[in-house]
């Protein structure tokens, strides 16, 4: 018998694919978010004010991921912005090569930020890279506090926590500080924004953010 | 529920790793798994096990170590185990904690009979 030492990620080859993004991202000056959550947390409502609010000039793209249906790149296609549609087909997550072959046809060069939504899902969307500067994570103010403390995978892994539907807080027993409390304690000193995609209180905090990290991560670059 | 997923990417591996001993029968892969890496053990080893059936890998067993996520304190110096995603420092109580380990989904070795 005998044993070979291999000292390889098993998601090898999707790193190998999300360093080659990662490397493209940057050369075109790229910003690129990765948007988690749970079904129906509101993460195309985001997108759709998200978009509403940028100036017509501003070069930005979206890919959504689903297991079935075009309906999410329908509602975002309406804002006049390039917006595909990732249909899965039965796989609960996006990879990097999903992403890669969604990309084909764009010129990155006119690009300045994308917004990858990967599927509904706060489990399997944790394992894989796609490339991107930062993951988001959005919690709605319908789900529970302990959201954090069930899926700390993907709250320790995202840079952001989106909490959303605020304005429905009257009307529910949901404890904000206890969630900030769950998500920091997951996630120490994790960003957070509330607001509401439906109100749009709260919002301007959300463009930001968006703004100050976009120039966070591109700080370190030299423009051409 | 992604582990088959995570199964076929296992067996690429091993599939490459065939290459370079052709006259090689596989018989064990052995993985470390993180609590925070998003996957779990059993439906891992479930959706392996069936992958591999009647296959020309079967038998192939998987040898798991799991690994807790790990806390780095940098105003005590010390590593801790985050029980329950517990990350406040044990020693000062600082809740500034880093993660420094619990995130792994590696292939660690490979166990081969040679012909």
């Amino acid at each position: 018998m005998t044993q070979v030492k291999v000292e390889q990620k098993v998601l090898n080859e999707n790193q190998r694919l999300a360093a080659e993004l990662r490397l493209r991202f940057l050369e075109n000056q790229v910003f690129c978010l990765n948007l988690v959550s749970s079904p129906g947390s509101g993460k195309t409502s985001l997108l759709e004010r998200t978009l509403a609010a940028f100036s017509p000039d501003t070069r930005v793209a979206v890919l959504t991921g689903d297991i079935q249906t075009e309906n999410d790149a329908r509602r975002l296609q309406r804002f006049g912005f390039p917006a595909r549609q990732i249909t899965t087909g039965g796989t609960c997550h996006l990879d990097a090569r999903m992403i890669d072959k969604h990309l084909a046809g764009w010129d990155l060069g006119s690009l300045e930020m994308l917004f990858i939504e990967n599927v509904g899902n706060l489990v399997c969307p944790s394992s894989y890279d796609l490339g991107e500067h930062a993951k988001v994570v959005l919690l709605s103010v319908t789900e529970g506090e302990d959201k954090p403390l069930k899926y700390p995978s993907m709250f320790s892994k995202a840079e952001l926590l989106v909490l959303n539907k605020i304005d429905l807080l009257p009307h529910l027993n949901f404890d904000l500080q206890l969630a900030r409390a769950n998500a920091l304690r997951v996630h120490p000193g994790m960003e957070m924004v509330e607001l509401s995609c439906t109100t749009g209180q709260g919002f301007e905090r959300w463009m930001d953010w968006l703004q100050q990290r976009r120039k966070r991560a591109f700080a370190h670059c030299t423009p051409a | 529920m992604h582990e088959l997923s995570i199964a076929e990417a296992i067996l690429d591996r091993v599939a490459a790793e065939a290459e370079r001993h052709p006259r090689g029968r596989f018989t064990k892969v052995g993985l470390r798994i993180g609590e925070l890496s998003g996957v779990d053990p059993e439906a891992l080893s479930f959706g392996f096990e069936v992958l591999v059936k009647d296959t020309r890998w079967d038998p192939l067993a998987l040898d798991i170590q799991l690994c807790p996520r790990m806390q780095y304190c940098r105003g005590c110096d010390c590593k801790f185990r985050a029980t329950d995603s517990q990350t406040a420092c044990p020693q000062c109580g600082s809740p500034a904690t880093e993660c420094v380990g619990g995130d792994e989904l590696d292939v660690v070795f490979m166990e081969l009979e040679e012909e």
